[in-house]
């Protein structure tokens, strides 16, 4: 057997269903010997988005998202979707293929220092020198990844030892780390601390972030806010955490967030931050949080918490795990005035200024598109003005919310929906983006139609960069440099050349049965949407 | 707030790199860094010393065990700590100057480690601030070249008995 073998068949050891990557001479090997195994390969256009495609597989499987590139231009071209992984904790084994170990820094055709390269946004990174070696660095890759704060794990291979023989294949059972020990189970007093802490406040909040979603906790969380009627709100990485229409559910928080969940965190006596890193999108001024009030920082990684606010009750251990111990206790209080409070507070919300007309309003169409999608849709927003109608108008039933929330890397919808679609061949995926993150994913039409993973496209143009449009608007008094997006595709003629239907919506007439036939087209389908060149998300 | 991390590695090839990557990343300051094996084989030594605000320091530590490669850290301020020095200054001296030298050394305990005609290498092993001092004596007479290791530290035995 060879390392390349080995490496294929680790991959079948962790229940891999599919990988998605691009080869080149250096990690061919491993390509060849993945036709021995039962995994598929999905060829990806251009390797940014075999990562974005491997986060979408995560996000929706619950596994580890594998995606694999050859040495050099391949490797590097992978940072930027691993770090838009490392930024939202997304699990992902991300292979690449390097030059002979024996050429090692002597900056031969196609070396790159990938694992020097990629250190600061991947939670660990082996160079193996030793083809042995093999079972046991994808036995601690895969766990490293998928436990603790997940993220990426990076594996380069030079090509001698994908080729090398290897005398006995034995795939471990565990792992044996002794500087890897993430705490799972939060400490007794401090979870104690909680719940004291909650018996005497009038006004609590949950704030959920992505971590809530990444332990699978959704259901302990909404538990215990029902069970002790708790309001919560969210970040961007914590939509669909809850149902938007959760009675018990206040919306995004932040500087794109909704009004009246800023007013509720505001107003709050003690907040119950779970798996959010208080970014300074969410939480414009962090040190001011704790002026007046409790702040209870849950969250897996130690160094989240403290980092960005300092909390009153630090709470270290896996939110599903902690939220399942919260949820046995009793607690005598009534928070229903404040409920009430914050009920007023969302019917007063701002009603968002009607765009001119003659175009589609955004809102309207993802509100729209909401009502009619599946219970348990997979909605993956990009990056941009689309990404904040998204956040702000989508309502989430019982399905997920997808969006590079931390790195905000435009082009992640469309490879994160194929990835998604090859997770689960069954459910309802749509990708929203705008026409400038449309066209930097645009040429995974291709991979959507060779490997049968279709996804439902909406793309909202304006014929401009929208949201640096609207920060030009607003702060070079609409001097607007580099945003004019002139020369487009025409999306019909550009679908109908990857032979997929395309379906126009130019304003708000019909644009009921338009969305009826967007999502009734078996297969992938293009809705292209005309809006208004000068709508803003504020 | 000066603050001493003695953390213990993984000696593997990359990891000194990753060490100070994290701090050069995230702005953390480094004031002096050494690095050795210790007793145990496959484990390193990195001796770093750090100032900054309390908050900071607190997150070097908690960063530094997110390494994989890191096994352990301790962590002591200044007090707690045993601390020592290393330093090596090669100066050219003179007939006018000799005697001035060997006061200096002989008043801070340094050594004359190598000679030659117009030439000599004083070696001092202290605290930081008795290098530092060493350093400031000499900065008047024409120093060629210094090497020093960086601060090496162990918390007070008195500290390790206690836990």
């Amino acid at each position: 057997m060879l390392g390349a073998d080995a490496m294929a068949k680790c991959l079948e050891e962790e229940g891999v269903k599919a990988v998605f990557g691009y080869p080149g001479v250096a990690i061919c090997p491993f390509f060849n010997s993945m036709l021995s195994v039962h995994i598929d390969r999905i060829l990806v256009r251009t390797e940014q988005n075999a990562a974005h495609a491997a986060s979408g597989y995560a996000r929706v499987s619950g596994e580890v998202g594998v995606c694999v590139a050859t040495s050099g231009p391949g490797a590097t071209n992978l940072i930027t979707g691993i770090a838009t992984a490392y930024a939202d904790s997304i699990p992902l084994v991300c292979i690449t293929g390097q030059v002979d170990s024996s050429l090692l820094g002597s900056d031969v055709f196609q070396e790159a220092d990938i694992t020097g390269a990629a250190e600061s946004f991947v939670k660990y990174s082996y160079l193996v020198r030793n083809a042995e070696d093999i079972p046991r660095i994808f036995k601690e890759a895969f766990h490293i990844a998928s436990t603790g704060r997940r993220g990426p794990v990076l594996i380069d291979v030079p090509i001698d030892v994908q080729n090398t023989t290897i005398t006995k294949f034995k795939y471990p059972e565990q792992v044996n780390l002794r500087t890897y020990k993430p705490t799972v189970k939060g400490h007794a007093v401090q979870i104690k601390k909680v719940i004291k802490a909650l018996s005497k406040a009038k006004k609590p909040i949950i704030c959920a972030g992505g971590g809530v979603i990444l332990s699978g906790a959704r259901q302990e969380l909404r538990h215990f806010s029902h069970q002790y009627e708790i309001p919560v709100v969210s970040t961007m990485m914590g939509l669909s955490a809850m149902p938007t229409e959760d009675p018990l559910y206040f919306g995004m928080v932040g500087n794109n967030g909704k009004s009246y969940a800023n007013r509720a965190m505001n107003d709050a006596d003690l907040i119950i931050m779970t798996g959010a890193r208080v970014a300074d999108r969410a939480i414009s001024q962090p040190d001011l949080i704790t002026d007046n009030k409790i702040l209870i920082h849950i969250d897996v990684d130690p160094a989240e918490i403290g980092k960005n606010v300092g909390p009153t009750i630090p709470l270290v251990g896996d939110i599903k795990a902690i939220f399942e111990e919260l949820n046995q206790y009793e607690l005598k209080a009534d928070f229903s005035s404040w409920v009430a409070l914050l009920k007023e507070y969302k019917a007063q919300a701002p009603v968002r200024k009607k765009p001119r007309d003659g175009f589609v309003d955004p809102a309207a169409l993802i509100g729209r598109l909401s009502e009619r999608l599946a219970e348990n849709a997979v909605y993956v927003a990009d990056v941009g003005q689309n990404q904040m109608w998204s956040c702000g108008y989508h309502i989430v039933k019982e399905g997920l919310f997808l969006t590079s929330g931390g790195m905000g890397t435009m082009g992640y919808s469309i490879p994160a929906a194929i990835g998604a679609r090859a997770a689960d061949p069954d459910r309802q995926i749509v990708a929203v983006c705008g026409d400038g993150s449309f066209q930097m994913s645009m040429m995974e039409l291709a991979t959507m139609q060779q490997h049968k993973l279709p996804v439902k496209i909406i793309v909202l143009q304006n014929g401009y960069l929208g949201l640096v449009r609207e920060y030009q608007h607003n702060t070079y008094k609409g001097n607007y440099s580099v945003v004019d997006l002139s020369g487009s595709p025409d999306l019909t003629k550009l679908a109908s050349a990857y032979d997929i239907p395309c379906l126009k919506a130019e304003d708000m007439n019909g644009l009921d049965e338009i969305i009826d036939r967007f999502l009734k087209i078996e297969g992938p389908v293009i809705m292209d949407v005309r809006i208004d060149p000068l709508d803003t998300v504020k | 707030m000066k603050r001493i991390y003695s953390v213990l590695v993984e000696n593997r090839s990359g990891v000194l790199a990753k060490v100070a990557g994290l701090f050069a990343r995230r702005c953390f300051n480094i004031d002096s860094l050494a690095v050795g094996e210790t007793f145990e084989k496959g484990v390193s030594n990195i001796t770093i010393v750090s100032s900054g605000e309390k908050a900071t320091l607190e997150q070097i530590e908690k960063q530094l065990n997110k390494k994989l490669d890191v096994i352990k850290v301790k962590t002591f301020s200044e007090e707690e700590s045993l601390s020592r020095e290393l330093i090596l200054v090669k100066v050219r001296f003179n007939k006018n100057n000799r005697r001035e030298l060997l006061e200096i050394c002989d008043a801070l305990g340094a050594q004359i480690a190598d000679i030659s005609k117009s030439m000599m290498t004083i070696q001092m092993c202290d605290v930081p601030e008795k290098t530092a001092a060493l350093m400031e004596m000499l900065a008047s007479i024409s120093v060629v070249e210094v090497a020093r290791t960086g601060t090496l530290a162990l918390p007070k035995c008195i500290l390790s008995e206690k836990q």
